[in-house]
């Protein structure tokens, strides 16, 4: 087998659904290795064909879990590409599937083109001729689109990014190669690797940047920033610990329990949430008050999404309304909670608080309307009407995967002028990450270096 | 129409005796090939129309090439410069480069006498007017006094003469370069056969009485003291070195260009050919960067027996009063007198996608073409050109397989390969940055890269190759004893280390470690841990610059070997991409007019995109599976 290994996300993703993240390649099993962990640390390598096993997906570089996966193992050439093939299936939604499928590309899989699998699968003889013309379009079809889709992506702030990005770095490899073919020539400035550092730390800095602020990278990373607030007592730390599935927060009859703020990391139906339980409020002082001192501000403030906690089995007071205040124009859910109580609450006026929100019931103590509440939380994320960051984020696998790329060669070009290698030399890293950076908008067109040299520069003799 | 005559049958013809051709006659005939050379003047054998002077970035590592494959350039060039300079010894090994200022009128007579003495070649002067095609192949020239000439390859370089015309101010005339007879009948025979030609245009500048300029108003730029050499053959080194001289142009001269912009053939449309952006008229510069407040010249001298001085950076086609009032305007030139006016020349250039790697046309069997006629500017990509054209056209006469540099190969793959699959809309130049793996591609290494290639074309002599073979053998003996002995931390090599501000030893270090130290030198390491006996000096470069970035060049061997299988994927011989369905309209246009070789070549063409690979790719695996299938 000639080619190398190709990773995608191999079922139409829809919530809840298992997708899966299938390899196929010479190195699929070396791969599936570094991140597998398995029972009792087994080898996918040595397991016989055609079995699944169960273990989790770590990332090695930070020793972090991501998913809990089945993996199949399929040895070529009795697979559909006749390579070597491994299907992770994971449970966990969209984001974590995508997080398993971004970190294989980092160990050194390269994303699939689509059609790739079929294309191999036809290469490799598993499929007959008279399959080959569809096969063909298919790449055709499945290219135009997704180049549709990258297309309308591209339009915006990414792709001005991006570009600037690249500007930046072709200004510095210009200004190196000018040095090198035109030594003599006086009037540019000799690109030191000090000068280079600081232009590659700035880079860096920014590929860094559009990587968090991407949809999986800083909701991965981080979670959607979602607080829990109430009046004292309406179950808030009940609800942290019901999404938790774990007693993280304690819980207790009496008002004003948690003293400190909680902050817990869980997923809801794939969708990362970093869960803060506001804390420390006593009976004795006013809710709103207290978040209006400075750091409870700063956390509403920074919050993606609020979980808005009322109580069924208590009217409507005063602090419920000035905590509607405080959340307008932010993402909120409203929960209404402890219905085991008889009503005390005027839902009707919960509802008209709750105009552009969701509001969902339930009883924690019966463990009722979790699942309602969890729905709502996803719907709203994959909706897209949740978003991390400044609107400036990369969401298609394969700009993620080649940003990951860029920035792998912009710490080696980083890495090479810490050590003091040549000008010329950190440039092959700095050139690979201008070229990668190209690929995210599809130009990669070399001339425009040899452009770039001649408008900049008045050379020649 | 004068009266043809039969004048004799050979493998090779030649036409033209500039540096494409040179090499292009010297590699068939060395290799065995009965080589005939035309030339329209006999005493402008490998003349050098503008700069006096060979090498420079990119450049010179295509002579160090020439001359690992067997070549002339380098060394003529060793023995006939008044000035050699190693280039970005400040920086890394990858993109040093020699360049030497040339003796001009030594470097044609060597030129011409290597040509006389070499027994293969018939060196002859005359003007081809036509080609003999019979049934799509070519099999012969004939002169313009009716002398038909045989052979079973020809190979044309006919440089800036086709069709060339020297544009200076509002005067224009039929031209070849320096006032030389121009080549007509052929230019107009090559466009009824069927080629598409583009019209190029490139410049010189005037050149200046040396008696007359006060050297005292300008800067010396002299040689190195060190002895260097483009070949590998040099052995004995020229001492006697002349230096060159800088002085600047100022805001005078720059108004003096404006306030005769008008009189330009720039401005005033008469030049229609496309010039080279890397070689701009001092009028374009002055228009395109008015911000700046002077630019370079540089004083070249054209050779030892000669007062004639090239000035570097003042090319333009100015009429001849406003090139002496600019002249006059120069710190250092104030009285100096002009024996010749710069001058552009416009000329026909044959569009270089209509060549197979080879340089052989696709039109024309048995027919090649090589350096400036393919669109090039450059004495060395034209003699890099020549030396493959000369190679092919010579193993097709002997029935052998082709041979193509590839981009990992050497620049001059580089070069053709950028030709033939991107053709160029401009005349093309090789700069360091066109070569992707330019690391591979230094001016240290071109003999390990090519050596081989060159014996295998039977152009390496026995004891060139041995001395190569022993050098190949002490750097892996000298790389390998590095990478097994041990600098153990004694007091002897803490204060070396210590003197050179490098950290002390805490543990025993492999002297291959060490060396990858940024400060640490083959030197250092030789003083510590010296080898059996000492090694020669190109030894230890190599042993240095292959331990010390060892991690750059292993990053780069992969990235070729990825080249090498997309190489390896050929693409059948006759592929019929009008029945491939699936590929875009563009892509297909330009896969039908490059016709590459490979996916790899197919994937560099621009308007070819992934896509468009994937189902070349599957439909190329079709066509084997059916091959198979219906056997
Ligand atoms: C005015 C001028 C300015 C230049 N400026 C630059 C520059 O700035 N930078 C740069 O890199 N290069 C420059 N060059 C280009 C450089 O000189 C050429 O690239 C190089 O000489 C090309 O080599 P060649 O062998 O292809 O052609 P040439 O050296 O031109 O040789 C052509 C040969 O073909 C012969 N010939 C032509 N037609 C016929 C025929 N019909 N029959 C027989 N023989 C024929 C001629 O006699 C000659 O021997 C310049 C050239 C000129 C003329
Ligand atoms: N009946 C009933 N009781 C509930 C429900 N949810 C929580 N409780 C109880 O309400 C009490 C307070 O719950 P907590 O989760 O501690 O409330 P909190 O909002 O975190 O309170 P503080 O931290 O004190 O502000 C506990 O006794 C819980 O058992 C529910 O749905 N029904
Ligand atoms: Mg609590």
């Amino acid at each position: 087998m000639e080619f190398d290994t190709i990773a995608a996300i191999s079922t139409p993703m829809g919530e809840g659904a298992i997708a899966i993240v299938r390899l196929s390649g010479d190195e699929a099993f070396a791969i599936a290795d570094r991140v597998f962990k398995g029972m009792g640390g087994k080898q996918l390598q040595a397991v016989p064909s055609h079995t699944i096993h169960y273990g989790h997906i770590v990332d090695p570089a930070t020793q972090t879990t991501l998913e809990e996966v089945m993996v199949s193992v399929m040895k070529g050439p009795k697979t559909f590409t006749r390579e070597d093939v491994i299907e992770i299936n994971c449970h966990g939604g969209l984001v974590s599937v995508n997080q398993v499928l971004q970190l294989v590309l980092r160990q050194g899989a390269r994303i699939a083109e689509p059609g790739e699998f079929t294309k191999r699968a036809f290469l490799n003889g598993r499929i007959d001729l008279s399959q080959a013309e569809a096969v063909m379009d298919m790449i055709r079809a499945k290219t135009d689109r997704a180049m549709s889709v990258a297309m309308g992506q591209m339009e915006g702030k990414l792709s001005k990014l991006v570009q600037s990005l690249r500007q930046e770095i072709l200004e510095i490899l210009a200004q190196v190669e000018v040095n090198i073919d035109y030594p003599e020539y006086d009037d540019v400035e000799e690109m030191t690797l000090s000068m280079m550092m600081e232009k590659s730390t700035y880079v860096k800095g920014q590929i860094e940047r559009l990587l968090q602020t991407s949809e999986q990278g800083k909701i991965l990373r981080e979670g959607l920033s979602t607080v829990i607030i109430g009046r004292p007592n309406v179950g808030k730390s009940s609800l942290l610990n019901s999404l938790v599935h774990e007693n993280k927060a304690i819980v207790t009859d009496v008002p004003g329990t948690t003293r400190d703020v909680i902050e817990e990391y869980v997923n809801v139906r794939g969708v990362p949430l970093k869960l803060v339980d506001t804390a420390g409020i006593r009976e004795t002082e006013d809710i709103v008050e207290r978040i209006g001192v400075e750091r409870s501000r700063k956390v509403l403030k920074e919050a993606d999404l609020i979980l808005l906690v009322l109580n069924y089995g208590e009217a409507l007071s005063e602090e419920d309304r000035r905590l509607f205040e405080a959340v307008k124009g932010m993402d909120v859910i409203v929960i209404v909670n402890k219905t085991d109580l008889s009503q005390k609450v005027d839902m009707d006026e919960a509802a008209q608080l709750a105009t552009h929100h969701r509001l969902v019931t339930t009883s924690l103590l019966k463990e009722q309307g979790v699942d309602e509440l969890e729905e709502a939380i996803a719907s709203l994320f994959f909706a897209g009407s949740l978003e991390a960051g400044d609107g400036t984020y990369v969401s298609n696998n394969r700009h993620i995967a080649l940003l990951h790329q860029a920035l792998a060669a912009i710490n080696e070009a980083i890495e090479g002028a810490e050590m003091g290698t040549p000008v010329d030399m950190v440039q092959i890293d700095l050139r690979r990450t201008w070229e990668t950076l190209g690929e995210i908008i599809g130009d990669t067109v070399q001339e425009s270096l040899i452009d770039q040299l001649f408008s900049q520069f008045c050379l020649g003799k | 129409m004068v009266k043809k005559f039969e004048a004799g049958s050979f493998d090779v013809i030649v036409v033209g005796a500039g540096h494409a051709g040179v090499e292009a006659g010297l590699a068939a005939a060395r290799m065995g090939a009965k080589t005939l050379m035309l030339t329209i003047n006999l005493d402008m054998v490998a003349f050098m129309p503008c700069n006096p002077s060979v090498g420079g970035p990119a450049k010179g590592i295509v002579v160090r090439e020439i001359d690992a494959l067997g070549g002339q350039m380098g060394r003529t060039i060793d023995k006939t410069h008044i000035q050699m300079r190693m280039l970005n010894t400040g920086k890394g090994p990858a993109v040093r480069a020699l360049r030497a200022q040339a003796d001009k009128v030594l470097y044609q007579q060597d030129m011409k006498e290597t040509i006389e003495n070499e027994p293969n070649i018939t060196l002859l002067q005359a003007m081809v007017e036509e080609l003999i095609i019979e049934d799509g192949e070519c099999t012969g020239v004939i002169s313009k006094t009716g002398a038909t000439y045989r052979a079973k390859t020809t190979i044309i370089t006919a440089g800036t003469f086709l069709r060339g015309e020297v544009i200076l101010g509002d005067l224009k005339y039929s031209s070849g370069p320096n006032n030389q007879q121009p080549s007509i009948g052929l230019a107009d025979h090559l466009r009824s056969l069927g080629f598409d030609i583009v019209r190029f245009k490139t410049g010189t500048p005037p050149r200046v009485n040396s008696q007359t300029i006060d050297y005292s108003k300008t800067e010396i730029q002299p040689g190195d003291d060190v002895p260097r050499a483009f070949s590998y053959e040099t052995t004995e080194y020229i001492t006697d070195q002349l230096p060159c001289w800088l002085t600047y142009t100022n805001e005078e001269t720059h108004t003096i260009i404006d306030e005769n912009l008008h009189r330009s053939p720039m401005y005033s449309g008469m030049i229609k050919g496309t010039g080279p952006r890397y070689c701009p008229s001092i009028e374009d510069k002055v228009v395109r960067f008015n911000d700046k407040p002077r630019h370079q010249i540089f004083l070249e001298p054209e050779g030892r027996n000669t007062k004639e001085v090239y000035v570097q950076g003042l090319s333009t086609s100015l009429p001849e009063d406003v090139q002496q009032q600019i002249l006059t305007s120069i710190p250092g030139l104030e009285n100096a007198q002009m024996m010749r006016s710069g001058y552009a020349i416009e000329y026909d250039a044959i569009v270089p996608t209509q060549l197979w790697p080879t340089l052989e046309t696709k039109k024309i069997k048995n027919l090649y073409t090589a350096g400036q006629i393919n669109g090039t500017s450059g004495y060395e990509e034209a003699a890099g050109q020549g030396l493959m054209a000369g190679i092919n056209a010579a193993r097709r006469a002997f029935n052998k397989e082709e041979v193509i540099l590839s981009r990992s190969d050497a620049y001059i793959g580089v070069l053709i390969d950028d030709l033939v699959t991107k053709g160029t809309n401009e005349p093309y130049r090789l700069l360091t940055s066109r070569a992707e793996y330019r690391l591979l591609l230094r001016h240290d290494n071109a003999d390990l890269r090519l050596k081989d290639v060159g014996r295998e074309m039977g152009l390496v002599s026995d004891e060139s190759f041995e001395k190569f073979v022993s050098k190949k053998e002490m750097i892996q003996g000298e790389i390998k004893r590095l990478q097994s002995v041990i600098i153990k931390p004694n007091e002897h090599v803490q204060t070396l280390l210590e003197s050179i501000g490098s950290s002390l030893l805490k543990d025993g270090i492999k002297g291959s470690d060490l060396l990858r130290r940024p400060e640490i030198t083959y030197n250092h390491i030789k003083a510590i841990i010296p080898a059996d006996s000492e090694l020669p000096f190109d030894v230890e470069e190599q042993v240095e610059i292959q331990i010390k970035y060892e991690g750059y060049i292993e990053k780069s061997l992969q990235q070729v070997d990825k080249l090498k299988k997309m190489e390896n994927k050929k693409i059948p011989d006759g592929i019929d991409y009008d029945a491939i369905s699936g590929i875009a309209s563009e892509a297909r246009q330009k896969l039908r007019d490059v016709r590459p070789l490979s996916i790899a070549q197919a994937s560099r063409i621009s308007g070819v995109n992934p896509a468009d690979i994937s189902i070349l790719l599957v439909y190329i695996e079709q066509g084997r599976i059916a091959k198979v299938s219906g056997e």
